[in-house]
């Protein structure tokens, strides 16, 4: 009985924290932006602009909902649901910290085994949800965009899949909090496995749809892509699920590569209490996910588009022999 | 390390003259993409870091206009306190956008030395354009354009001043609140004698 309290409590934790740093996503995104090109971001409606995420919020859901004759209502009315949910899902299955310092005491929703066959799996389902959005809204540049996310997507998904190999080729395990206990061992693994840490990133800020390989969403060249004809709600959960899948993607990068909760110069045994243990290993979990949340819109902010040949030859051309290669090297060298 | 000498330069300017084929190739660093990805990110970071921002936060702070600002007209008045405007009619004429519309009377009789004045002189706001061609063609120097920026009024009624707002018309912008609360301008009458 307790355990299902306390399962319940921690979910409405999890939805409520991401809905709070998603929204906050969307206002540092704008700001950043606005730092990086010389000017400032939204700062009047709050202090430093914080109510403007208030502000959006108000103003999505009052919004029309138009739904336009000709479209396929069934897959209309659930592509944004396909492409909101399994962000959300994939948080479930994320150490957000230790009690004790320890991969076994982690704090996290559902310990599943496969950590990771999980997490590739459900990031998976989201492609569905691009792809029934431009075929539903029944226009030629919505179903392009969203034939070129869904063809991005598992383009990419290769890439990360090889990445990972060898990932758990070199720790051994496949669990995500064990995999953080085997980088409090050995080192992080961005350090013992730098190609891969690269490979990976290259291939999350595609499965994001983020620039540079944000083709899909390409604002300058077919309006909005697959998202163009959703409004007011729908549209929103398309653009909130965007962030969050960000969020979820920065969270799993800092459990596989940056250490997960794990402070650098701190031993085994944590600080000691097991309250302060806590709060020390999620803020430093959370800090390393929102400085890579923060290179995720820096890099927004500094590249242009690549053209979807390029994407293309990258995806399955560059990563995955870079891929493949990593896998030799890493068991090569565990020999 | 030429990649660090390379972070000093202007990478915007390139000297050379436009005829001129770029015939440089990529060397193999930069065809690896990541360390100018990196030369990129760290352009954006200086931008960042940067204090300066050209954002001018109206309405706390407003943009310093020159002083040949055209904004909203104004009626002059010379040093004996009577309005300097003759109605000869040379701006109304000048005006693109058939703006102004004045109505010449005869000028009260201790005005010495004039003929005629407006009687009515009333200029459409909406319709005018801003060009300043009113304030060329005056022969007297009686009409110019103040720095007031044309404000937000809620009727149409309102952009359309008469002469008694154009006489007026050098307050500063903090009583526009008070014009729209308090209704219209009062009245100032020409200090004849």
């Amino acid at each position: 009985m307790l355990t299902i309290i306390y399962v319940i409590i921690f979910c409405i934790g999890i939805i409520g924290f991401i809905m709070t740093v998603a929204a906050g996503a969307t206002l540092a995104e704008r700001r950043i932006a606005a730092y990086i090109q010389d000017r400032i971001g939204p700062n009047r409606v709050g202090p430093f602009g914080t109510l403007q995420v208030v502000a959006d919020g108000i103003k999505i859901f009052f919004k029309e909902d138009f739904i336009p004759s000709y479209v396929n209502k069934p897959i209309f009315w659930l592509a944004p649901i396909i492409a909101f949910v399994p962000a959300i899902i994939n948080l479930s299955i994320i150490p957000f910290g230790s009690i004790s310092w320890t991969a076994d005491d982690a704090i996290v929703l559902a310990d599943v085994n496969v950590g990771i066959l999980f997490f590739l799996a459900i990031t998976s389902i989201a492609g569905y949800g691009f792809a029934y959005a431009g075929w539903a809204s029944n226009s030629k540049y919505s179903l392009l965009g969203g034939l070129r996310s869904a063809a991005q997507l598992i383009s990419f998904e290769l890439g990360m899949g090889l990445a990972l190999i060898s990932i758990i080729l070199f720790s051994g395990e496949i669990t995500l909090k064990n995999i953080i206990g085997s980088q409090m061992e050995h080192g992080w693994n961005v350090f013992t496995q730098p190609l891969a840490f690269i490979i990976f990133l290259t291939a999350a800020f595609a499965e994001c749809n983020r620039t540079p390989f944000d083709i899909p969403e390409a604002e300058q060249e077919i309006v909005s892509g697959y998202h163009t004809e959703f409004s007011s709600m729908r549209f929103g959960m398309f653009m909130f699920g965007e962030y969050i899948a960000l969020i979820t993607m920065s969270a799993f990068i800092t459990c596989l590569f940056l250490g997960g909760w794990d402070i650098p110069f701190i031993g085994k045994e944590g600080f000691g209490s097991e309250v302060f243990n806590v709060i020390a290993s999620v803020a430093s979990f959370l800090t390393k996910t929102f400085l890579l949340v923060f290179f995720y819109m820096w890099v927004r902010w500094t590249l242009p588009r690549f053209r979807w040949d390029q994407l293309m030859t990258l995806g399955w051309k560059i990563l995955i022999p870079l891929g493949l290669l990593n896998i030799v090297i890493t068991a090569l060298l565990m020999l | 390390m030429d990649l660090l000498k390379k972070l000093d330069e202007d990478e915007l300017i390139n000297n050379k003259p436009i005829n001129e084929k770029d015939t440089r190739k990529q060397s193999f660093w930069e065809k690896l993409y990541i360390p100018e990805l990196i030369r990129g990110l760290f352009t954006t970071l200086r931008h960042i870091l940067r204090k300066r921002s050209f954002t001018i936060e109206y309405p706390d702070t407003k943009k310093e206009l020159s002083p040949r600002y055209r904004g909203e007209h104004r009626l002059k008045i010379d040093e004996h306190g009577r309005m300097k405007c003759v109605a000869c009619y040379m701006c109304a004429v000048s005006c693109p956008s058939y703006c102004i519309f004045i109505e010449a009377a005869e000028a009260p009789p201790d005005w010495i030395g004039r003929d005629k004045i407006p009687s009515k002189f009333v200029i459409d706001e909406l319709r005018c354009i801003f060009c300043g061609y009113c304030i060329e063609a005056c022969p007297k120097d009686a009409i110019e354009m103040t720095q007031k920026i044309p404000r937000v009024y809620t009727k149409r009624q309102s952009y359309i001043y008469d002469m008694g707002i154009l006489l007026n018309n050098d307050g500063d912008r903090s009583d526009w609140i008070l014009e729209e609360v308090l209704g219209p301008h009062k009245k100032k009458t020409s200090k004849g004698r």
